[in-house]
């Protein structure tokens, strides 16, 4: 079923989410440097309307259009990943392909960031930009490989199909614990949180985003944050049994996984240093991308032998 | 309305190729190029073949992400700070692109379509890979498998640095020397430095 309602609420529900993602980011900072705690529910509305009422700096030379393309496309792709996050029983669009559609459009960061560091005409944006894609190159494969071990695993791409498949069996979080710890490192890679955001970091002085000002940088950072949370409301039903849960209704245990695996990232973005990616592509590259391909490995037998 | 979508991508899909040449940067040309390829994607997904339109638009931005680095390092300047000419050895490549289109041309009209016949069953993708491959899926499937060993080889052979040069001669050098330090081995608190 797809109606205008489904789109605004879980459009609203996106935002609400990074929203929360966004305060909790504050508070979580706040606490660390003994600023008032309670302002920081506010932070980012105040930031917010900063920048929305800000104008634009113009850096001398910088290519305005690719800029303003790539901080608008990181909000957009994230728009258009939740439209097969499902919602209740439907996803906005329930896609056959579901996961490659959410793959995909998860890939338009790379174009965006880039296009943004690129654009701002300024060494620290350009090195910012390269940072990405060279982490990017890191997770998209254990990822991929990740994603794909779920789809074997539910015999679909479909992503309802994939939480279905989870209904009265073990979670796909438990049957699949590599894919699933990747899923959630790949998430913070590809919304380049916390370890991951060295290409906005504070050595390169904002990296990718360090020219960017007004509406444009609202548009980039809250994007990251929409990102965060497309992601960890797909851990759900990928992952976590989807609506699965006692008493409550589906959807209420939707919204509270989707919250609980949100809170995690937050949190592990604050305390997690940040991890160079020359050192993350070894690490992904030794370690998590064999992980997965014998994760799937396991997976593709269990499903040949009836297990699963 | 698949019509309408059909002729707007098309239209677009060639448009964006134009300003393939006519932008001063590598990296708005590439970005071009992006665009056209996504547009040309769409066609794909009205034909009913969802699994590859989706997977071509995710291929073609992750390749042309890595394709705008190295089109930047190899080509003069990169930053359109200058004007450049994005074309060259006009005429020659005028008559390509002429016999190219003529043949594509050609051969799109002559093909002899089928008209409304078959409808492809459950699934378009499969339907595609048996009609393109036929019987010889399992040849195409093997030959895809050592091509892609042959890149893992050749990478392999090209690469400056091999194991040997992580951890000597004899394999027994720890830590192993890399050239960057951190990630997995590597310097460890109190160990020799090489």
């Amino acid at each position: 079923m797809t109606s205008p309602w489904n789109a605004l609420i879980a459009v609203s529900l996106l935002g609400g989410f990074s929203y929360a993602a966004a305060s909790a980011s504050v508070l979580l900072r706040h606490r660390a440097s003994g600023a008032r705690l309670a302002a920081a529910w506010s932070a980012p509305t105040r930031e917010g309307a900063r920048l929305l009422v800000a104008q634009r700096s113009v850096v001398v030379g910088s290519d305005r259009a690719l800029a303003r393309i790539g901080s608008a496309l990181l909000p957009l792709a994230a728009i258009m990943a939740v439209l097969v996050v499902p919602l209740g029983a439907h996803a906005i669009s329930d896609l056959s392909v579901g996961v490659v559609w959410f793959n995909a459009m998860e890939v338009l960061a790379w174009a965006a960031v880039w296009m943004v560091g690129w654009g701002s005409n300024a060494p620290w944006g350009v090195i910012g930009a390269n940072r990405f894609l060279a982490q990017g190159l890191s997770y998209e494969l254990p990822h991929m490989f990740a994603l794909i071990t779920v789809a074997v695993g539910a015999n679909s791409l479909q992503v309802n199909q994939i939480a279905a498949a989870q209904h009265g069996q073990l979670w796909f979080a438990l049957t699949m614990p590599a894919a699933f710890i990747v899923y959630l490192i790949s998430i913070m890679g590809f919304s380049f949180w916390g370890p991951f955001d060295q290409s906005v970091g504070r050595d390169i002085v904002g990296g990718a985003a360090s020219q960017l000002s007004g509406v444009d940088r609202l548009a980039f950072c809250g994007g990251r944050y929409l990102l965060l949370t497309v992601g960890s409301a797909m851990a759900v039903p990928f992952f976590l049994g989807g609506e699965a849960g006692p008493l409550l209704p589906g959807w209420a245990w939707l919204l509270i996984k989707t919250a609980a695996v949100l809170a995690v990232l937050v949190w592990v973005g604050h305390r997690m240093p940040p991890i160079r990616m020359e050192r993350f592509a070894e690490i992904s590259w030794m370690v998590l991308l064999p992980a997965t391909i014998v994760q799937a490995l396991a997976v593709s037998i269990f499903v040949l032998v009836g297990w699963m | 309305m698949d019509a309408i979508a059909f002729g707007v991508c098309s239209v677009g899909s060639i448009a964006a190729g134009i300003t393939v040449f006519r932008v001063a940067s590598m990296a708005r040309a590439t970005f071009a190029l992006l665009a056209s390829f996504v547009l040309a994607a769409v066609p794909i997904l009205l034909l009913g073949l969802t699994y590859l339109g989706v997977l071509v638009i995710l291929m073609m931005v992750m390749e042309m992400m890595i394709m705008v680095v190295f089109m930047l390092m190899y080509m003069m300047n990169p930053a359109g700070l200058m004007p450049m000419k994005m074309v060259h050895n006009n005429r020659v490549s005028t008559i390509v692109a002429a016999v190219v289109f003529v043949v594509l041309a050609v051969g799109a009209t002559v093909t002899p379509w089928p008209h409304g016949g078959r409808r492809s069953n459950a699934d378009p993708t499969k339907a595609l890979g048996l009609d393109v491959m036929g019987p010889h899926m399992l040849v195409m499937v093997i030959i895809g498998l050592v091509l892609f060993a042959t890149m893992v080889s050749a990478i392999v052979l090209a690469s400056a640095r091999g194991r040997y040069d992580r951890y000597g001669d004899d394999l027994r050098v720890r830590p192993p020397q890399d050239p960057v330090q951190g990630g997995l081995g590597g310097r460890r608190r109190g160990g020799l430095q090489r």
